[in-house]
Parts: C-alpha cells; sequence; structure tokens
C-alpha cells in the first residue's frame, strides 16, 4: 500500500510545527517524543505502521479549531483519531502529517429523554452512551464489536453498524445533527435536534466520510427505548444453500429480527472450541436469529421462525429461554475473530456486502480461491443483510503468506462487486480497500465524490491518501469535460 | 408559470445532451417529475427536463428488501407492487398534488426523494434519506454517475444518495434509483387520547414514544380542527399478538393522561389520511412545514396562534403543519426560536417571490452549501431561481 510521499519541506518544519501546537494545547496535550509516538502508529489494522509527524490532544473546541486553521495556513497535513478502532486503517499517520487524536472530549454534554437524544462528545465511547441512558430504560442502537472502545467521533468518521443494525439502521440512522470544525478552522454544526436539516443533508455525507471533510467535535444521537424482552433461536443446517434460503424466507415473510447471524462450519467448530456454549459441530450452517420487542410478539415470532427453519430442514433448533441462554447463543459468535487464534496464528477479516441470493454461489467460489490460494477461510456473516465478514487465516512468519491473504481479500471483494454488492459494509475503505475503488466505481462517479472534498477541504490536507486511490487536485476536478462540444470561454477559471 | 418542455428524454445520454445544450447556451434548466410539487418554490420559467419517460421497475425482490426504478416511476405504481408483497416503503412518503391544489397521482418516486417526503412513519421508520440506497444520475456537468448501491448495508465512498434525498433537482437529474422496503405491518392499531392541550398531548406523545410499545407514528389534532375535542392518536403496527399487547402497553403509559380509547379502521383511516392529505388546514392560506425537536412544539404553536395560526402535529411533535395568513418573518423567527426550521409549501405567486421556501442557513453551512451544489454543478445549470439560490450561490 502506497501513502503520499511525505513532504520534506513539512519533515524539516517539525520542531517549529510542534512549538506551534505547543502554544495552542499546552503540557502532555502535544506528544512528539519519538518512543511516545509508538503507540499512535497504527489502528486495528496493525499490518500498516507508521508514526505521525507529532500527536496532539486538544481538549476545546477552540484549540481544535486553532490547530486546523495554523496547518491549514502553513499547509501541514491533519489526521484524526478517535480510538484507533478502524479495521480499514482509516487513522493511519502519515509521516508528515499531525495527528489529531479527540480522546480527550469525553462528555456527555446533554439527555433529553422527551425528545429521546443525547448530546456527546466524539471522544465517548460507543457503549457509554448506552450505558448513561440504560437506568432511564433507553439505550444507543448501534453496536459495533469494539463498542466498549470505539468512540461515537470514529463511529461517525465510519458509519459503524453492528449485528442490531437490519433492523435498527447505521450510525447515519441515528445520528440527528454534528458540529465540526473545517479544515481552514471554521465551526459549523450540520442537523440540529429536528428529524430533517433545513437544506441539503450535508450531516448524511459527513458520516462515513472517514475524517476526510471535517473534524467532529460534537454530536447528537438519537437513543431508542430499550425492547422489552429479546430471544434467541440457534438453528443448525446441513447445508449453507438451505440456511440461506431460511434468511431469505424470515424476511420474505415480513419479520425483521433484530440481529441474524451465520457463521459456517469452521467458525462455528472454531467458536464452539473456543468457549463451549453448545454449538452444534455437525452442522454445515449455524444460525442465530434475535427477536426483539414486547414479550407476546418475541413468543409469537419465534415460532414462526422456528417453523420457517423446519420447512428448510433444520436440524437441530433452540429457542432461549432464559437471557443467560440467549447471551450463551451470542457468546460463540462474538468469540468468533479471538476463536480464530486456535487455528492459525493471524486472520485477515474482510467485510463485503452481497444480495443475498448470491450468498451459496459466492462461498462456492470462496471456496475453490480458499484452495488455489493454500489459506483456510472461515466465514462469519450479518447474514440478514448480506454483509460477509470472511476469516482468511494466515500466518504472518511464514514469508509470502500476507501478501497471499491480502491477494485472496481483494479477490473476495472483486467478487462480492462482481454479483452486485459492495466493498465495505461497515468497516470503511480507509487505506485497506483504497485501491480497489475503481473496481466499484468508475472515474466519474469517483470524481463526483471527490469534489465534495474540495468543497470541504480544498486543499486536500484532511486525512489524505484514504478512500480515494488517485489524489487529483481540486482543480483538476473543476474542469468540466461537456459530451458533444466545447465550453464556451474554456479559459475561464471554473472554481 | 408557461415553462417551456424540452423533448422528454428516455435514456440517460438524451439528458446528457440536454444539460450539455443548457450549459452550452448559459440557460437553466429544471428538472421535473410529475410536477406535483412545482407549486413549491419561487415562479420561474426555466425549460422543464421532463423524467416521466424513466417509469419502469427495473428490479424488485422482495426478500432482498431492494427495489430499483426510474425516477420517473409514478409513486403509486410503487406503492402498489410492493403492496402487493406484503411490503412498503416505511417512510410513508406522499403524494402533495392534492394539498397543493392538483388532482392525485402525479407524484413520482423520484420527486418523492429530491423533496426529502416522508409521512406519519418518519418518526419511528426513518425518511427519505434513510431508504434510498443508491441511485444513477447525471449531474451539471453533463456526466453520468452512479453512487451508493443496490445492498442494503453498504458504506464504500461517500454517501451521496443522503444528498440526493432533499437535493430538490439542485445537484443532478436522477435517472435511476434503488430504495430500501420493508415488510408491512400485517395488523395496525391507533389508540387515541381526547382532549389534551398542545404541552400535554407532546408530553404523552413523549412518554408513548419512550415506552417498549413500539409506537409507528404519533399525531395530535388541536380542538379547532378535530371537529369536538382534541386528538392525540398514536399508531402501531405489526404481528397480530404485538398490536394487541402493545396496545395495551401504550394504555398504561398514558395512564395518567386520560382514557386511552381505540379507533375503528375507518376512523383511524381518516386519521392518518389527513396527515398526507392535510385536508385540515385545506384552503389557500399559507401553508408551513417546520421541523423542530418534540418538546419545543408547544411553544412554536403558542407564539403563533395569538396571529391566527391553524396548525397540527405529527411526528410526535417533532414536524408541526401550520397556516398563517401573516407576515412570514414571524414563522420563520418561531421556528428558529424552537431550534428548528420552517419550509414554505404552499403560498401565492406574489410571496413565494419574495419568501425562499426553504429555511435560511447560518452563513458557514450556505456558503458550504453552495460549494457542494457548485461541485455538481459548477455553471449553475439546475439553478432555476426556484429557491432563491442565484442570489446566494456566487
Amino acid at each position: 500500500m502506497k501513502m503520499p510521499e511525505p513532504d520534506q519541506a513539512v519533515l524539516s518544519r517539525r520542531a517549529e510545527i510542534v512549538a506551534r501546537l505547543r502554544s495552542i494545547v499546552s503540557g502532555e496535550g502535544v506528544i512528539a517524543d519519538p518512543d511516545a509516538l509508538k503507540p499512535y502508529e497504527t489502528d486495528s489494522l496493525t499490518a500498516y505502521r507508521q508514526p505521525p509527524l507529532a500527536v496532539v490532544l486538544p481538549e476545546t473546541v477552540e484549540q481544535v479549531s486553532a490547530i486546523l486553521a495554523w496547518c491549514h495556513a502553513e499547509g501541514v497535513k491533519v489526521v484524526p483519531r478517535g480510538a484507533g478502532t478502524s479495521l480499514s486503517g482509516g487513522a493511519l499517520p502519515l509521516a508528515d502529517a499531525v495527528l489529531l487524536g479527540m480522546a480527550k472530549f469525553n462528555q456527555i454534554v446533554d439527555i433529553n429523554y422527551d425528545d429521546r437524544l443525547a448530546v456527546v462528545q466524539p471522544g465517548v465511547t460507543n457503549l457509554a452512551v448506552t450505558r448513561t441512558v440504560e437506568d432511564a430504560g433507553f439505550y444507543y442502537a448501534p453496536d459495533p464489536s469494539s463498542q466498549i472502545a470505539c468512540s461515537i467521533g470514529g463511529n461517525i468518521a465510519e458509519n459503524s453498524g453492528g449485528v442490531h443494525c437490519l433492523k435498527y439502521g447505521l450510525t447515519t440512522n441515528n445520528v440527528l445533527g454534528v458540529q465540526i470544525v473545517m479544515m481552514d478552522g471554521e465551526v459549523i454544526r450540520l442537523g440540529g435536534r429536528s428529524l430533517d436539516p433545513a437544506g441539503l443533508d450535508l450531516l448524511g455525507v459527513v458520516v462515513g466520510s472517514e475524517g476526510l471533510l471535517g473534524v467532529v467535535t460534537e454530536v447528537t444521537v438519537r437513543i431508542l427505548p430499550k425492547p422489552q424482552t429479546a430471544r434467541a433461536l440457534l438453528i443448525g443446517f446441513p447445508s449453507v444453500e438451505q440456511a440461506s434460503q431460511c434468511v431469505a424466507d424470515v424476511i420474505a415473510g415480513g419479520i425483521i429480527p433484530a440481529g441474524m447471524e451465520m457463521m459456517d462450519k469452521l467458525a462455528t467448530q472454531a467458536a464452539e472450541a473456543f468457549v463451549q456454549v453448545g454449538y452444534p459441530l455437525d452442522v454445515e450452517a449455524l444460525l442465530i436469529v434475535e427477536l426483539d420487542g414486547p414479550q407476546a410478539e418475541c413468543d409469537h415470532l419465534c415460532a414462526e421462525v422456528q417453523t420457517i427453519a423446519n420447512t428448510n430442514g433444520a436440524v437441530s433448533c433452540r429457542t432461549s429461554t432464559s437471557e443467560a441462554e440467549r447471551l450463551a447463543f451470542w457468546a460463540g459468535r462474538k468469540a468468533a475473530f479471538p476463536a480464530m487464534g486456535r487455528l492459525a496464528p493471524d486472520f485477515y477479516c474482510m467485510d463485503g456486502t452481497i444480495p443475498r441470493r448470491r450468498m451459496p454461489e459466492v462461498l462456492a467460489r470462496m471456496a475453490e480461491m480458499s484452495k488455489s490460494y493454500g489459506l483456510a477461510v472461515a466465514n462469519v456473516f450479518h447474514a440478514g443483510d448480506g454483509n460477509l465478514h470472511p476469516l482468511i487465516l494466515y500466518d504472518v512468519n511464514q514469508p509470502g503468506q500476507l501478501e497471499q491473504a491480502e491477494a485472496f481479500g481483494s479477490d473476495i471483494l472483486r467478487l462480492c462487486v462482481e454479483v452486485g454488492g459492495v466493498l465495505t459494509g461497515e468497516h470503511g475503505v480507509g487505506v485497506e480497500k483504497r485501491d480497489l475503488m475503481p473496481v466499484m466505481f468508475s472515474e466519474a462517479d469517483l470524481a463526483h465524490q471527490q469534489r465534495i472534498k474540495c468543497a470541504f477541504d480544498p486543499k486536500l490536507l484532511l486525512n489524505p491518501g484514504k478512500v480515494f486511490p488517485v489524489l487529483h487536485r481540486c482543480a483538476e476536478l473543476g474542469r468540466m469535460h461537456i459530451h458533444g462540444g466545447a465550453l464556451p470561454f474554456p479559459d475561464l477559471p471554473r472554481f | 408559470m408557461n415553462a417551456s418542455s424540452l423533448p422528454k428524454p428516455s435514456t440517460s445520454n438524451d439528458v446528457i445532451d440536454a444539460i450539455a445544450d443548457a450549459v452550452r447556451a448559459d440557460a437553466p434548466l429544471e428538472i421535473r417529475g410529475g410536477g406535483s410539487k412545482a407549486a413549491i418554490g419561487a415562479p420561474r420559467n426555466a425549460p422543464i427536463l421532463d423524467m416521466s419517460g424513466f417509469d419502469a421497475v427495473i428490479d424488485y425482490d422482495p426478500a432482498e428488501l431492494v427495489l430499483t426504478a426510474g425516477a420517473g416511476t409514478p409513486l403509486s405504481v410503487i406503492s402498489a407492487l410492493v403492496e402487493s408483497e406484503n411490503q412498503m416503503l416505511a417512510f410513508e412518503p406522499f403524494d402533495h398534488g392534492p394539498l397543493l391544489g392538483q388532482v392525485a397521482g402525479a407524484a413520482t418516486i423520484g420527486g418523492v426523494i429530491a423533496a426529502g417526503v416522508a409521512g406519519s412513519r418518519r418518526v419511528s421508520g426513518g425518511g427519505a434519506r434513510d431508504h434510498l440506497l443508491g441511485f444513477e444520475g447525471i449531474s451539471g456537468r453533463g456526466e453520468r454517475f452512479v453512487a451508493g448501491a443496490k445492498v442494503v448495508k453498504n458504506v464504500t465512498g461517500y454517501d451521496l444518495p443522503k444528498l440526493a434525498a432533499g437535493s430538490w433537482g439542485r445537484l443532478f437529474a436522477m435517472t435511476q434509483l434503488t430504495l430500501k422496503v420493508l415488510p408491512r405491518g400485517r395488523e395496525s392499531a391507533t389508540c387515541i387520547v381526547e382532549g389534551l392541550s398542545p404541552t400535554q398531548a407532546v408530553a404523552a406523545m413523549a412518554r408513548a414514544m419512550g415506552s417498549q410499545a413500539d409506537v409507528s407514528a404519533a399525531a395530535y389534532l388541536p380542538a379547532a380542527l378535530a371537529g369536538g375535542a382534541s386528538l392525540t392518536a398514536l399508531r402501531v403496527e405489526g404481528f397480530g399478538p404485538s398490536v394487541a399487547a402493545r396496545c395495551t402497553m401504550i394504555e398504561a403509559a398514558l395512564a395518567e393522561f386520560g382514557a386511552v380509547g381505540r379507533v375503528d379502521a375507518a376512523t383511524a383511516g381518516k386519521v392518518w389520511a389527513d396527515l398526507r392529505t392535510l385536508a385540515p388546514l385545506a384552503g389557500t392560506a399559507p401553508l408551513w412545514r417546520i421541523a423542530t425537536p418534540p418538546s419545543t412544539a408547544p411553544s412554536l404553536v403558542a407564539a403563533l396562534e395569538p396571529f391566527g395560526a391553524q396548525w397540527l402535529f405529527d411526528w410526535a411533535g417533532g414536524l408541526t403543519w401550520l397556516t398563517l395568513d401573516g407576515d412570514p418573518a414571524r414563522v420563520r423567527a418561531a421556528a428558529a426560536a424552537a431550534s428548528g426550521h420552517a419550509i414554505l409549501v404552499r403560498a401565492p405567486e406574489a410571496m413565494r417571490r419574495i419568501v425562499p421556501a426553504l429555511h435560511p442557513q447560518a452563513n458557514g453551512v450556505a456558503a458550504l452549501e453552495a460549494r457542494v451544489r457548485r461541485a455538481f454543478d459548477p455553471n449553475g445549470v439546475f439553478e432555476t431561481g426556484r429557491f432563491h439560490e442565484v442570489a446566494n450561490a456566487n
């Protein structure tokens, strides 16, 4: 993965830049010592590492604004960072960029139960929002697996999902407003406390923009009443085809489960060996279906799902009868990733989404690829929405295996796009999938996205090298190519 | 308005040509679906780019929860299609024709999305923005591009579909849309409480929305519009046993507000239809659509009632539809004071000429919005003056 060439002029100004940052943020808020920069050199995509020029940890909006304004004026790049749990390298530092850590923005600003919203600073963790409102019977719906550590600001950047997003949506569907600082230091608010924005839905573009458009300093999220009950079914199938058909039939039957997860045989066996929760070991596909809502609804739907499962040839089906049992069903799924550690020293987690109807075909082709690459793959899916998490097993100490695993992963994502799906369902593009973007988008498609970047950050100083495979200058993108004839006054600047 | 129509395009290349011609002629172009909302915004006479030729349903697989259709497909066609599979567009879009004095049936799916239209279920099921998964379109640059995707879960690249919803034809002409569809509740019930004041009603609706009853829609008609006592209506939808259980939950949650009744299907149908047609606010008085946090809605209407405002609440108080034959600045000031914003939906031409349909933005946001518009439409070919945008673009 090639990152933008570091700007030597900026590198040579390091002492001056650090001094300037210290004049804005005092004391330990600026980190410049090489050893102290070490913890910041990567996020959760640990294959890529690069210490930043310096780290700055502001505590106020005014400091964020001053830092960005100065960097903007001086042409210094900035990489924003939340909790550093990105799986796609969204917070990977650059040698010539200031890393702007938002961890100190950790306050809950306001809770309003009547309007069902919470106003929080971006460094608050995802789970902390739920912890703050749960005594009043509420929760924050998006629940990425890293929710104990990941921050709301990072969730905004990545448009994070979780196992419940089939029913409750991604971050974008649960956010009402943000305060952001633009790269030139200007502080603006997008959205607010009402359901629709006054003008263009710029909030909708900022969510999922992977830290390229602005630095979020405050977030207003919707909170929901916690469902009265949740029950889960654990269903085993003799084939992936039957499990997939069961998923399709549940949805076609008008049921949107709170979560619907599938694991293949390898993932199931590894998880069971890891946590021993009673997963059946003789099935090709295991389905966890969670239903939530009033008790009467859960009971009714559990029975309906069981009928659908039986129609599709389920060989085992258990319905949770207690909260402990429901959590046990989930324990194996949640341990699926660490469980891979028993099978191989390393694994590489992919994140494509496909139309669900293509699932059996995609799994068959993935099995062929697994053979030709000589690397095993275990599969864990958010089956309800077709979001695949193939886990490619490899050993980084075997020469060439990392590269093989990455090539295998890229082939899987190409396959996802080929069957009508996408490169990433919830982990983001970052640096990881940056160079695959042309598989899914034409040059014109990407240019239309990049011009939004130009509207927010015309000098391209914020988080460069992420998402877009080619860094076009904004002036170059602004040129008009009108089909069928020349523009009048072609020499006039259009920006 | 006596705008001329260009030849009706039927392919993306036709649209590209029409836009390229307009750019070359330095002339504006108005993108139009069925024209049901043409009376929103300032009078203008830009030639019409009629998208109604893009009227085919391209793909619909109910089990995938995804539907792809041409932008000019009538909303009624799509609604009937998904209903035949016991599904729905969960944001409950509706046809603005009748409330703007036109016949029903002209609204297209592209127009509904471009105007960000969402009905009573918006409060629980999300808005137009939440159900547009992807689109194909032609920008003001005369270039075809795609954005988003045709699967329900995707974070690849910027989320341009969010921008499309509520863009009012100012960025690009959508030719094809992919929408998320959802199962329709098999049963529905509407619980009511009569005689509440606006403040009590908003408190009651907040209590219901904050309960575990999973209320799908909540609305309030004051006594003046309800024909007798004021009406607070709460709708639940879903499977039979669930609907029954949730009505019981609403009764318990609202016990302190008074007796909770249930209305029959015909009465319930009329209540929710009134929220779509806005029949209670029919007439010629200027009609405003004001979005606020629910808790500030009572103060909003209290500020405007002395000037003759008629109004009703949807979205548990988060949306106020209001008529006021008076100073528009007063409405905008009251909306802002309530932490919200007001769209002028229906008004005489003379008023629309002066009063922008969309609520003015803070300076920084307005400038950013103008830059984003110029990113898609550098020559302002879609700036017809409808949103007074020519004045603030440069």
